[in-house]
């Protein structure tokens, strides 16, 4: 298939992303770049410098709140795709309705307790939607552990599923990144099966 | 009874166990993890009330912290 009729088909889905740090910042401009149509994109924090040493930021962003950020940097990256920045924080009552129309949604939190509260609310809220879950990406070297795998019907995971972020194994670029793109890549393959007729929306 | 664990068949050596006790007896140590037994999500205050039989069909993934 030629890179044109991929983009075309992509531009007709949108994916729901939870979180605007290293997976979702990441995950989310590689999306942009295949040509998916439209990104909900949800995070109420801003920017701190710490942020980008993996963060799809730039100093001059520093400040600024994350899900805007992004906004404005895949619009210079690729204008074709619609880009919905959400700023509130996220939990079980807003994420059905800010996420309502995703055909797939991307975990990308940093938290534990926020990514199981997040897919627990996808899994009884909005059955059926696949979620796309990062665990296990901290410190360095180690590629081969980067793995993924389909758990269900509906819960993809990539990540090393072992290592956890502290003081000595902090999250860096080249992980985040794997997993960042591992997660897009796993959208783009959900999406290039689904078939949908515009129209009838 | 056995049980399917993440598509791999486990042993106990009881009839009844909730999920709890599995979780103890299997040295799970994350705290954060999604459950799912024949399918069906287990939110985590359920996990003393539930209890796994014969047969079933256990899903569990770990969340790391960090992204």
């Amino acid at each position: 298939m030629k890179f044109q009729e991929i983009k075309e088909h992509l531009a007709k889905f949108r994916v729901g992303i939870a979180g605007a740090g290293g997976l979702g910042s990441n995950c989310a401009v590689s999306l942009a770049r295949c040509g998916v149509g439209t990104l909900v994109i949800s995070d109420f924090d801003i920017i701190e410098p710490a942020n980008l040493n993996r963060q799809y930021y730039f100093t001059s962003q520093v400040g600024m709140m994350k899900s805007t950020a992004l906004k404005e940097n895949i619009a210079r990256i690729n204008p074709d795709t619609t880009v919905i920045a959400h700023t509130e924080r996220l939990n079980r009552l807003n994420i059905p309705e800010i996420f309502s129309g995703c055909d797939v949604i991307v975990e990308a939190f940093d938290s534990d307790e926020m990514k199981q509260m997040l897919i627990e609310t996808v899994l009884t809220e909005m059955e059926g939607i696949p979620v796309v879950v990062g665990s296990g990406l901290a410190g360095w070297g180690n590629s081969e552990a980067i793995r993924f795998r389909k758990a269900d019907e509906t819960i993809y995971i990539c990540g090393d599923e072992s290592t956890s972020v502290d003081d000595e194994m902090p999250p860096m670029a080249p992980r985040v990144g794997i997993v960042a793109n591992m997660q897009a890549n796993t959208v783009v393959e959900i999406l290039m099966r689904k078939t949908r007729d515009y129209f009838l929306l | 009874m056995k049980i399917l664990l993440n598509n791999r068949e486990e042993e106990f050596k009881t009839d009844v166990l909730s999920i709890g006790k599995m979780i103890e007896l299997k040295k799970f140590s994350f705290r954060m993890r999604i459950i799912k037994v024949n399918g069906v999500l287990i939110p985590r205050e359920k996990y003393e009330s539930t209890f796994i039989q014969d047969g079933d069909n256990v899903l569990m993934l770990y969340l790391m912290s960090g992204g």
